[in-house]
């Protein structure tokens, strides 16, 4: 029922772009603290910024993670602003003091905000001077996740890609998976590629300092985001080389990675069947489980976290669903170009957001169901047109066969709730 | 530069925002980095609001800075205005914005916009949320309310109510009805639900309610001077606070106090027997200073409870809550430090936590039940029922809300009783919140954790006294554990036996 729709002569690929300028609902960078810092044990990650970027992580995740939490921020003052040299030494007093309370901490971001930034703030020399402070015990790194330099999860890598550069070099040939995923992902990923003969793998993040992986011109590696174009970029200088494929969402995006991977390492067909065969069968019959709800009706894609264009793919090419517009933050088309190629022409394809233009689109096109932020769900609920909020896409496993039939499920609840209550009203 | 984990308060733009989403007609124009949108999804998520806050956001991005941020700012605030068409604006600068010193305020003045448009300076790095919320307020009523003839019946503004307010919905709810028995109509509630032409009207009112003095102090003081109009200093929270509150205002207004309380049942709810047990139950009040000040009293003359420390987290009223402890022979804990109050809390050992959704955390934590009384808000504390602090039903619906935490009277003996049951002990805590009976186990690490720290500060727990405090329920064990060793200290004994907990127990019986 869900076999891929033959491909199209003309994909998204050669679509125009619509770019927009206007006012974004987006989160800034700052947003990827909330997953990263429960993903990396010994990792603390110090916000440089004001009370805003404080309620911003309190807030953004809906609900304050009351475990102590391994991220704050230090809160710039009217003194702080008033002279540099004072800014740099109450940075150091606080960092001081963080490390002292907390002695697991063997990784310390120093994560750059909007005004850290307007007031120049300069984070990478506070980072080398701490980490010659505080060497061997803790490495000190620093990244931006300011809102006038990253989108929501661009911030995750903009932390990658610090940590690239401290990587340890290596000759060996070997396959990293970028990405910041649950465990029980993460694991079912290795675990796929292992019963294929690859290995070891490595992981970045790893969850800890000592396990991250080591880098050199032998290194492969493959995304498992697609938002990780800084990384991807800052691996490729140190040599690495990338995979290329479409992201593991869905039967048909989860097959198409693993066969992009097991081909470079020269698995054979019957290996790859002999792996893949069964969790792909179980992976169909879940989609098609989950998605009955979803086949023949529209979606429109608000820009969030740029995992528009792969969760267009998939909800088009193995849900039977039809995308009105699907919107980016912005299009990395070496990252996600494998993804747009698949996706039949015919969606509006944009760039960036002028978000009241935008919500007038939507208005006139009346999806069955749009994917948004928070702040606009509610509101177009109350307009009649269900949503589904999208960062629940990012705060959920996902990725790979075990998720697929998950990740249909999560488009079609909204339905099938709407579904439910109309018929109840009626009864 | 200050560290911190968790906040009471957002930065004051928030406040703005929270006055303007309150509000109708009006537009904020905020100038504000890509990100800062974020604060969108508080009053659509927590709040569950059916419609956008109503702010356009510059949205300017790194490569802008170099260039014309101030043209940004024209062109979003001329692109609102046609969008929305609304009778007012408010225009000011978020945290990052302020930096970049584009003066929104004088920008919208050149525009000609042919409505009024409100500039608010509220310095991030210096104030919060609650300076935004009463000084946006008091910029809007400052600008837009002049002195105009009174309504011909005698009638009051609602001062205060807005956007994410603990309960303010259904506060104003229950102060109309307490005006409808007087024969006091209502002239305008503002922010909440009213519009820039409402605002414009506020003088026609005979006097002011001023229901949440973090909010709306400012502009009740303005309007006291400009209109001559008095305004309420009582918080009608509570069953006494209610009846001075009837009073002050029947005097303001010049009209007999009326007094219809026929669906108050608190206090015979607190008379009846079952209540026996609340008495001298030990809490712990903290949150905003006015809801703070209300629980304290109702804790003490309306509950029975023994109030153990109490605190504020907004500094700009500290005054009268230290004002307030000093009248309980307590020291005030001023602080927005989570940390700190936590460590408070702990200090403290209370068998009950009054206050905010922070603090129902630190209650999980610690193991003590926790009622929450105030903002900040969660979006457990925007109930579909009706369920106000203030007035006769606010005081039913307190004690309801208090006593729920609790551990029941009847049960609270029969804990004490059998407190080795297997299935009806301590550690399975109150029944009635769900079965998680579990097998009775050995103190928790916390609790063991305690007694280690107790040894190093020279005063032994002989091994019978500490099996002994421990058939001690758990709702009192913290209390008995520190009577015990006070007691012990004050005789100069580094030991203590079984005798010694009875002796300690003796002496502070009640």
């Amino acid at each position: 029922m869900n076999t891929p729709a033959p491909i199209k002569a003309q994909s998204c690929a050669h679509s125009p772009v619509l770019k927009e300028r206007g006012q974004r609902e987006v989160f800034c960078g700052l947003t990827g603290i909330i997953w990263l810092h429960r993903k990396m044990q010994d990792a603390f990650f110090l916000v440089v910024g004001s009370r805003t970027c404080a309620h911003l992580l309190q807030s953004a995740a809906g609900v304050m993670i009351f475990a102590e939490p391994r991220f704050g921020t230090a809160i710039l003052e009217e003194t702080d602003l008033a002279g540099m040299a004072d800014a740099n030494d109450e940075l150091d007093r606080e960092v001081a003091r963080l490390l002292s309370r907390r002695p697991d901490i063997k990784q310390l971001f120093l994560v750059g905000s909007c005004p850290s930034e307007v007031i120049k703030l300069d984070l990478a020399r506070a980072a080398e001077r701490l980490t010659t402070a505080h060497a061997p015990h803790v490495r000190v790194l620093n990244y931006s996740g300011s809102g006038i330099e990253t989108t929501f999860t661009q911030g995750e890598d903009a932390c990658l890609a610090a940590m690239v550069p401290v990587l340890k070099e290596s000759q060996a040939r070997e396959l990293v998976l970028i990405g910041a995923l649950p465990d029980v992902v993460e694991d079912q990923a290795i675990t796929l590629l292992s019963e294929m003969g690859i290995g070891p793998i490595r992981v970045l993040p790893s969850s800890r300092a000592e396990g991250a992986p080591e880098i050199g011109e032998n290194t492969v590696f493959a995304c498992l985001q697609p938002f990780l174009g800084e990384t991807t970029a800052a691996l490729e200088r140190r040599g690495a080389r990338r995979i290329t494929a479409p992201f593991p969402f869905g039967e048909e995006g989860t097959t198409l990675w693993l066969r992009a991977i097991a081909e470079e390492f020269g698995v054979d067909d019957a290996t790859f069947a002999r792996v893949t065969d069964a969790p792909r069968v179980r992976a169909r019959t879940a989609i098609d489980n989950a998605s009955a709800a979803l086949r023949g009706k529209s979606v429109f894609f608000m820009p969030d976290s740029q995992l528009e264009i792969p969760l267009a793919r998939f909800l088009t090419r193995e849900c039977g669903m039809e995308a009105v517009e699907i919107g980016a933050p912005y299009i990395h088309r070496g990252l996600v170009g494998p993804d747009l190629a698949l996706i039949p022409e015919g969606p509006r394809i944009s760039e960036g957001q002028d978000v009241d233009v935008q919500l007038d689109r939507v208005r006139t096109a009346r999806p069955d169901l749009t994917v948004c932020g928070l702040g606009l769900a509610n509101p177009l609920e109350a307009e009649g047109l269900s949503t589904k909020w999208a960062i629940e896409l990012v705060f959920t496993p996902v990725h790979f066969y075990e998720q697929a039939g998950d990740l249909a499920g999560l488009f079609s609840r909204p339905l099938r709730r709407r579904a439910i209550l109309e018929q109840g009203a009626a009864r | 530069m200050k560290l911190t984990v968790w906040t009471y308060e957002g930065p004051p733009h928030v406040g703005a925002m929270r006055v303007a989403t309150a509000m109708r007609g009006l537009h904020y124009v905020l100038h504000a980095p890509q990100g800062d949108t974020y604060a969108d999804l508080l009053f659509t998520m927590i709040e569950r609001r059916d419609h956008r806050p109503p702010v356009t956001y510059t949205t300017f991005e790194g490569r802008d800075l170099g260039a014309d941020t101030a043209g940004i700012f024209r062109d979003t605030c001329r692109a609102a205005y046609e969008r929305f068409v609304p009778q007012a604006m408010i225009v000011g600068a978020s945290c990052t914005a302020e930096l970049i010193q584009d003066d929104p305020g004088g920008l919208a003045e050149t525009m000609g916009l042919p409505i009024p448009v409100i500039p608010l300076e509220l310095p991030s790095y210096q104030r919060k949320e609650n300076f935004g919320t009463d000084e946006t307020f008091f910029q809007i009523v400052k600008a837009l309310a002049k002195p105009m003839p009174r309504s011909t019946e005698v009638s009051v503004n609602l001062l205060g109510p807005l956007a994410l307010g603990f309960r303010h919905r259904d506060d104003i709810e229950e102060i109309k009805h307490l005006l409808a028995q007087m024969g006091i109509s209502v002239n305008v509630v503002a922010p909440f639900g009213a519009t820039p032409e409402h605002i414009a009207r506020l003088g026609a009112a005979h006097a002011n309610i001023l229901m949440y003095p973090e909010h709306a102090e400012a502009a009740a003081r303005h309007l006291e001077r400009v209109c001559d109009q008095p305004y309420t200093k009582t918080v009608p929270i509570g069953v006494g606070a209610t009846h001075d509150f009837v009073n002050e205002l029947a005097r303001i207004c010049g009209v007999e106090p009326k007094i219809e309380t026929t669906r108050l049942r608190q206090p015979w709810w607190s008379k009846s027997v079952d209540s026996t047990y609340l008495t001298g139950k030990r809490v712990f009040l903290f949150g905003d200073a006015t809801h703070v000040q209300a629980a304290a009293r109702i804790a003490r003359d309306e509950m029975g409870f023994d109030v153990v420390g109490l605190g504020c987290y907004n500094r700009e009223f500290a005054r009268p809550i230290r004002t307030l402890a000093k009248e309980f022979g307590l020291e005030a804990l001023i602080s927005d430090d989570y940390l700190s109050v936590e460590q408070a809390i702990e200090e403290a050992a209370p068998e009950m936590i009054l206050g905010t959704q922070m603090e129902r955390h630190i209650g999980k934590r610690l193991g003590i039940p926790c009622a929450v009384i105030s903002a900040p808000v969660h979006v457990q504390d925007f109930p579909a029922r009706y369920s106000p602090q203030m007035g006769w039903e606010g005081a039913n619906v307190i004690f309801d809300t208090w006593i729920h935490p609790l551990v029941m009277g009847l049960e609270e003996h029969l804990l004490t009783m059998f407190r080795e049951d297997f299935e009806f002990h301590d550690d399975a805590g109150a029944s009635h919140h769900g079965g998680k009976a579990v097998a009775p186990s050995a103190p928790t690490p916390k609790f063991q954790e305690r007694a280690q720290d107790t040894s190093s500060d020279v005063m032994v727990w002989l091994a019978c006294a500490e099996k002994e405090l421990k058939k001690i329920p758990f709702f009192v064990r913290g209390k008995a554990k520190r009577n015990t060793e006070k007691f012990a200290a004050e005789r100069g004994m580094s030991e203590i036996s079984v005798d010694t907990l009875y002796e300690a127990k003796a002496h502070y019986a009640r």
